[in-house]
């Protein structure tokens, strides 16, 4: 793989992040580095407290680290205003969250459009066509129409990675994408995951589902604000394979 | 974001809640619509008194007895009534500026005759009071100062009492009791309409004033003295002169205050313009009230949705959303509601008002001036409403929004 400087979406080094709770201050990240290069797909793993989450929050740009300098895409944005970090967020990142967070009542196609909504280049979008296309890619083009509530899981969080991937972001950050999901739904998703992995989007993704670790090229786990090991996935499983076991068997 | 998409935003929301969103306008629906009623009553009532004002003739002086309020302290109930008929005799007399006077002296009495009996107003007037009043006869003639000396019983009746007693038929040559005192009719006035006040100018009979004082029995008094000049130039100092006169002709000393009070028809219009521009301010600012009442109820329920949508916030503050565009979005969302809410208002206040002038026959006047002050008004009160709510969406965190249950 090749190694060099322009390839690295996201270098993040000696991230801490300390909580101040009044008396007692609470460090849930100790130093944390960690390196993704373009079509990376990552997990991160670890028990609740593990300092997993305020990781995510920091790579998402939706928070500052105490210390440590963190680059996203190749330029600083640790040192960044909030307004400057908002556009960051609507330019670079796509988030995929465990509870889906779509907006009720509102059509698959309005969600998704939502992100361009806030897009500050002053670009002349076709929003509707781009939010249609993004639907498309998530093999949902024949649901633009459908309200969250007349949708599946699965497909209220296909959704969401369409509305992530409207903006063509630099990485897709996750957060415990598969946690309100049953097995096969599961499955389904990472499969999606895998799918646009092969097509070059970077992922990021925070599971303590060992199944879905698995499917990723390269799992990190934390223990205690502190990266433990990091190592590539050998035996890496094709979600498509399983689905179709699945399939059969049922 | 772009104007046009937070507009769209707010839209959304509103359209998504529907019912919510009509109970919230609800305040500001009505306090609009009742600031544009009172307002459109009020201007009604002050046109129509202009507009009589214009009928009536401005060159009118009205004397009165009593002291007015701007002499100072009342006279108390004694010095009333200090107008006689001498008064208005030294005044036709002596008036330099005075073209034409004619003393009022008011009758209620019951008119018998025709179909049967009607409950009017006889007043005794000189021979200038058609010229004073500008009031001509339709039929018949009006009496003239041989009546007038030889006290006959002769009368003019309104238009009202005509009807009311001789439905469908001239009336001139018949006659009518008043106060069981037999009186030939010998003309019916023009039609006058209502006054500014709304009693029927109509409703009356005018008789000379010598017949009433001396022929009819039971109470009578002089309202009042009415003159005219020949020019509204000439009425101040005609003011001034009727002023001096009657100041001799009563022995006033020079400490003493006026027993009487000089107006022209002007200053009765504006003192009377002046009481509905009070009433009207009066009810517009308790109508406002409503709409202030309407602009905290917007505020309650913008807190509402905030709390309600702190996960959606947090959601538009991840993908890219400014504070600054959270807080327009709910600014623009508080904002629309209450100028919608305005803009019902205002078409519910035009239709009722409407309505109420077609109902109770008061006029009534839709300003373009207080439709538009109504809805800047609602603006802001959407805006300042609005603004405390917004401004909690905005300082969301968004990671603390995201997870809220």
């Amino acid at each position: 793989m090749n190694d060099t400087r322009d390839d690295l979406v996201l270098r993040a080094e000696g991230i801490t992040r300390i909580f101040n709770l009044g008396k007692t201050d609470v460090r849930a990240l100790r130093g944390v580095d960690l390196l993704v290069r373009r079509g990376e797909m990552l997990a991160v793993m670890g028990a609740s407290g593990s300092g997993k989450s305020t990781l995510m929050n920091i790579l998402g740009c939706l928070d500052y680290p105490t210390a440590g300098s963190y680059s996203l895409d190749g330029a600083r944005v640790d040192t960044l205003s909030k307004d400057a970090l908002a556009d960051i967020r609507n330019l670079k990142i796509g988030f995929v969250f465990q509870g889906f967070n779509l907006l009720p009542r509102t059509t698959a196609l309005c969600n998704v459009e939502l992100p361009l909504l806030y897009d500050r280049r002053g670009r002349r979008l076709d929003t509707r066509r781009l939010a249609a296309k993004a639907l498309e890619r998530v093999g949902l083009g024949d649901r633009l129409d459908h309200q969250p509530n007349e949708l599946s899981g699965g497909q209220q969080q296909r959704v969401a990675i369409a509305r992530a991937l409207v903006t063509q972001p630099a990485i897709l950050l996750a957060d415990e994408p598969t946690g309100n999901l049953d097995n096969s739904t599961t499955v389904e998703i990472c499969a999606l995951f895998q799918e646009l992995n092969d097509q070059g989007i970077t992922i990021v993704l925070v599971t303590h589902e060992d199944d879905v670790a698995q499917y990723a090229r390269r799992i990190v786990k934390m223990r205690d604000g502190r990266i433990v090991s990091d190592r590539p996935v050998l035996d890496r499983r094709l979600a498509h394979d399983d689905l179709q076991r699945l399939e059969e068997a049922a | 974001m772009k104007t046009a998409n937070l507009i769209k935003v707010a839209a959304e929301s509103i359209r998504k809640n529907r019912m919510r969103t009509l109970l919230t306008m609800l305040g500001i629906i009505i306090g609009v619509g009742a600031v544009i009623l009172m307002v459109a009553v009020g201007e009604g009532a002050r046109s129509r008194i202009r507009q009589q004002v214009d009928d009536l003739g401005t060159n009118m002086i009205v004397i009165t007895p009593g002291a007015s309020s701007q002499g100072g302290v009342s006279q108390g109930a004694g010095s009333l009534n200090r107008l006689t008929l001498d008064d208005a005799e030294t005044l036709r007399r002596e008036g330099f500026l005075i073209s034409a006077v004619s003393p009022v002296i008011l009758a209620p009495a019951q008119a018998v005759g025709g179909e049967g009996n009607w409950r009017t107003l006889v007043t005794g007037v000189s021979t200038d009071y058609p010229i004073i009043r500008d009031w001509q006869v339709d039929s018949g003639r009006y009496f003239d100062s041989n009546d007038e000396r030889s006290m006959r019983k002769v009368a003019v009746i309104g238009r009202t009492v005509a009807e009311a007693l001789f439905p469908g038929s001239d009336p001139v040559g018949e006659r009518i009791r008043l106060r069981n005192v037999p009186f030939e009719i010998i003309g019916v006035l023009a039609e006058k309409g209502q006054t500014a006040q709304g009693s029927d100018q109509d409703d009356v009979v005018l008789a000379p004033y010598t017949t009433v004082n001396t022929r009819l029995s039971g109470r009578t008094f002089i309202a009042q003295i009415l003159a005219s000049t020949h020019s509204p130039d000439d009425l101040p100092a005609a003011q001034e002169e009727i002023g001096l006169i009657l100041r001799q002709s009563h022995s006033l000393a020079d400490r003493e205050d006026d027993d009487f009070t000089v107006r022209n028809q002007t200053d009765l219009a504006e003192a009377a313009e002046g009481t509905t521009e009070v009433m009207t301010l009066l009810l517009a600012a308790i109508a406002s009230i409503s709409l202030v009442v309407g602009g905290i109820g917007i505020m309650n329920i913008m807190l509402v949705s905030v709390t309600e949508r702190t996960r959606e916030i947090g959601l538009r503050l991840a993908v890219g959303a400014r504070g600054q565009d959270v807080l327009s979005q709910f600014l623009v969302e508080s904002l629309v509601m209450s100028v919608l809410g305005g803009l019902i208002g205002v078409v519910l206040g035009f239709g009722s008002a409407t309505l109420l002038g077609r109902l109770t026959g008061w006029s009534t006047t839709i300003n373009p001036e207080s439709v538009a002050l109504a809805l800047i008004f609602s603006a802001a009160v959407g805006i300042f409403f609005g603004f405390y709510p917004a401004r909690k969406a905005a300082a969301l965190d968004p990671i603390q929004a995201l997870r809220y249950e």
